[in-house]
């Protein structure tokens, strides 16, 4: 199959080993990949932050650069929940019944990475090998919005010499949501100190998720805490294989 | 709402957050408390085969009342006339004190005992009585409670979530000259008892709010867990209930879907304790006279906007509250409303206008949990994205100068213009890679200036990496062309 790669300006820019991984697993898988290089940013975060107006044009933009592709596959559900979910929403609260029907065509061929592997391809044993103890935090986008449900976890627990553990209050959001852990950031912190405290309940060397910003905000507090667990996304996992990990 | 005029802004959510947040005491009340009911309503919805069909019955119920609200609203008026109570039209508060507050004096009322009601709080009615020299008696435990610590509710069916027992214990102490008290449950409530027992059987007048008005048969019912209510329904001699507009249903049979949806959601009981329901009046038996007010108070302005008024299908379940994130560790104050949690977060700005209650629709971080348990499907976080739209569509009308010149407005516009543009959006990459060094440290950042030092506080940044994707693409892309071109 030919997929298009919706790389995401966040892991595009912060994040690229995301992208790179899956790239490396598509391909191991028999898939093309393309990288569409006009693509920018789908305008979420101006979106969500109220600046609508300004994010019609991103959402414009998006819809031609990828209108044509056969299915798009992005290592993010936060921006594939804005393709599928927010853009339909956008045309109609803007009125522009031309988009709406262009959106409503596209949203269908948009996938989130593990989605598309599980829903799409069928597949569970993706080859993968990952000598680590991982805990999996499920996004909320890739659980309310996306409704991924256990898909990741199937995934993960068919990785080779993987010992995944279980987080607890995993369904739980880890307080990033965007410019809100900037805009509420006393909040925002108090929710992550939950997640942060989950995570190393767990003993895991690595937090893992679907999604580089929820990662972010778990890696940063890890980080600034010295905690010794890393965040990787998902993707990086499933591209690791006796061989390698990937670049 | 009642707490704060309206046209003067709300204080801000992060404020209110901040001072909660650092309230220990408050932190572990909401925990155990919101995280108990989370469970409990997890069990008993879990239960019910046919949770879902029920959901979309209430939610399409809603919608045909919002669609037609005019005629209901006319059917209801006749039903309760022709079943001998009075109706009352309010336009606002105002409208509505003045009316309740007359027909309390006309019968003489120094005191009057209430039913507990969001509604009544939304318009400020003790404070309006007062003013007239009439005292409100809170019958509701938990309204008590909060009356006697001079304090307002932080939750919509739990006025007193923020308070564990040994702090009601003190109040009681205090407030109810009563000489020993254990912080026992069943010694509080029997102190309570006491306290309201001879109220209930020496006031003259009783105020209620409505969970449920039948047009068809002009019943009105309101749901409650104490029997306080149903005192307060039965022994006074003249009734006022006052009922958002929202609120009516078209028939008795639309009850069976809202009677079942209700408690799981609220207090995760399989069926309601006291239900009440009552028609008018009827001699010899209840209140010789009832009254219900019809209060618009801003809801016919909800109503006309297409997306927002979703928010007035809300059934006051607080469901939405319980599951909330951010509700669990800020508490109800923090909202400066009535109507707190998620569902404040969209109900107060549509009613008071955004400019007043700006910061509530951010007061999320759209995590969903709230439209997956809501009783009548109520998609929240959409419509939070969507006042937080007209939140910056207003701020960019009203703001002239000053608003161009935000930071946020700045930055936001920028980054869009820079977006829209690959060759603009590839040099800002570079710009970033380039002018993060007076902030990198090691492979993260520990520290930003301005709004964004607000994520540093607590969280290091990585650092832009040497090579983006679309770099690392193009390397190999050339890599491999050139590879093709020295095997051929």
């Amino acid at each position: 199959m030919k997929v298009s790669l919706f790389i995401t300006c966040f892991n595009d820019t912060l994040f690229p080993q995301a992208g790179q991984a899956t790239v490396q697993l598509l391909e191991r898988l028999g898939h093309t990949v393309e990288f569409l290089e006009e693509q920018t940013c789908c305008g979420q975060m101006h979106f969500n932050t109220g600046y609508q107006r300004e994010a019609l044009p991103l959402i414009r933009r998006f819809v031609k650069i990828f209108g044509q592709a056969e299915v798009i596959v992005a290592p993010s559900a936060s921006c594939v929940g804005m393709v599928r979910e927010v853009y339909p929403l956008a045309a109609e609260w803007l009125g522009d019944q031309t988009l709406l029907a262009e959106v409503r065509a596209l949203a269908p061929r948009v996938y989130e990475l593990t989605e598309f592997l599980t829903h799409r391809l069928g597949l569970e044993d993706v080859g993968a090998y990952y000598p680590h103890r991982v805990t999996y935090h499920p996004t909320c986008h890739s659980l309310r919005f996306l409704h991924v449900g256990d898909a990741p976890l199937r995934l993960l627990r068919a990785v080779r010499g993987i010992d995944l553990v279980e987080l607890p209050g995993a369904a739980e959001c880890c307080g990033f949501g965007g410019t809100f852990a900037v805009k509420n950031a006393d909040t925002s912190l108090a929710m992550l100190g939950e997640k942060v405290r989950n995570v190393l309940s767990t003993r895991a060397e690595i937090c893992a998720a679907a999604d580089t910003s929820c990662l972010m905000q778990i890696g940063g507090a890890l980080h600034r805490q010295r905690a010794g667990v890393r965040t990787v996304h998902i993707a990086e996992i499933l591209a690791s294989t006796e061989e390698g990990s990937p670049a | 709402m009642s707490e704060t005029l309206k046209g003067h802004p709300q204080p801000t959510f992060q404020a209110g957050a901040r001072a909660a947040l650092g309230n220990a005491q408050l932190r572990r009340n909401l925990y155990k408390a919101t995280s108990t009911i989370r469970a409990k309503r997890a069990r008993v919805v879990e239960e019910m085969p046919d949770w879902e069909e029920l959901r979309e019955a209430g939610r399409a119920l809603k919608e045909e009342v919002l669609r037609h609200l005019d005629t209901y609203l006319l059917e209801l008026e006749a039903s309760v006339q022709q079943a001998g109570g009075q109706v009352h039209w309010a336009r606002d508060a105002q409208e509505a004190n003045t009316l309740i507050t007359q027909i309390a004096s006309i019968h003489g009322a120094h005191e009057v005992i209430k039913v507990k009601s969001l509604t009544t709080d939304e318009i400020g009615l003790n404070r309006a009585l007062a003013a007239q020299g009439i005292a409100a008696i809170e019958t509701d435990l938990a309204e008590l409670i909060i009356q006697l610590a001079g304090e307002t509710s932080s939750h919509i069916l739990v006025p007193a979530i923020h308070k564990n027992r040994a702090e009601i214990r003190e109040i009681f102490l205090r407030k109810l000259q009563v000489d020993s008290l254990t912080d026992e449950p069943r010694d509080l409530t029997n102190a309570a008892r006491l306290h309201l027992r001879h109220k209930f059987l020496t006031t003259p007048v009783a105020i209620s709010g409505v969970n449920f008005a039948v047009a068809e048969t002009g019943t009105v019912c309101v749901v409650e867990s104490e029997g306080n209510g149903r005192m307060c329904i039965t022994l006074p001699r003249v009734l006022i209930s006052v009922m958002g507009i929202e609120k009516v249903i078209p028939t008795w049979q639309d009850l069976e879907v809202f009677l079942q949806l209700l408690p799981r959601s609220s207090t995760a009981e399989r069926m309601n304790p006291y239900t009440s329901l009552w028609t008018g009046v009827r001699e010899g038996d209840g209140p010789q006279e009832f009254h219900l007010i019809l209060l618009d108070n801003g809801r016919t302005r909800v109503l006309a906007d297409t997306v927002g008024r979703q928010a007035l299908n809300c059934i006051r379940c607080s469901a939405c509250l319980n599951i909330c994130p951010v509700y669990e560790r800020t508490g109800g104050h923090a909202y400066s409303s009535v109507y707190p949690g998620p569902i404040g977060a969209i109900l107060t700005p549509q009613l008071l206008g955004v400019e007043q209650a700006g910061t509530l629709p951010y007061a999320s971080s759209l995590c969903g949990a709230c439209y997956e348990v809501c009783p009548v499907k109520i998609n929240i976080p959409q419509v939070l994205l969507y006042l937080r739209g007209r939140v910056v569509r207003q701020k960019q009308r009203a703001g002239g100068l000053r608003e161009r010149a935000n930071p946020e407005q700045l930055t936001m516009r920028l980054m869009a213009r820079t977006f829209a543009n690959r060759t603009r959006y590839e040099r800002a990459q570079k710009l970033a890679r380039s002018g993060q060094w007076p902030f990198k440290h090691g492979e993260v950042i520990e520290k930003l200036p301005g709004a964004l030092g607000n994520w540093t506080i607590l969280r290091d940044l990585p650092a832009v990496p040497r090579q983006s994707f679309r770099d690392w693409w193009r390397e190999r892309s050339t890599t491999e062309a050139n590879h093709k071109e020295e095997q051929e």
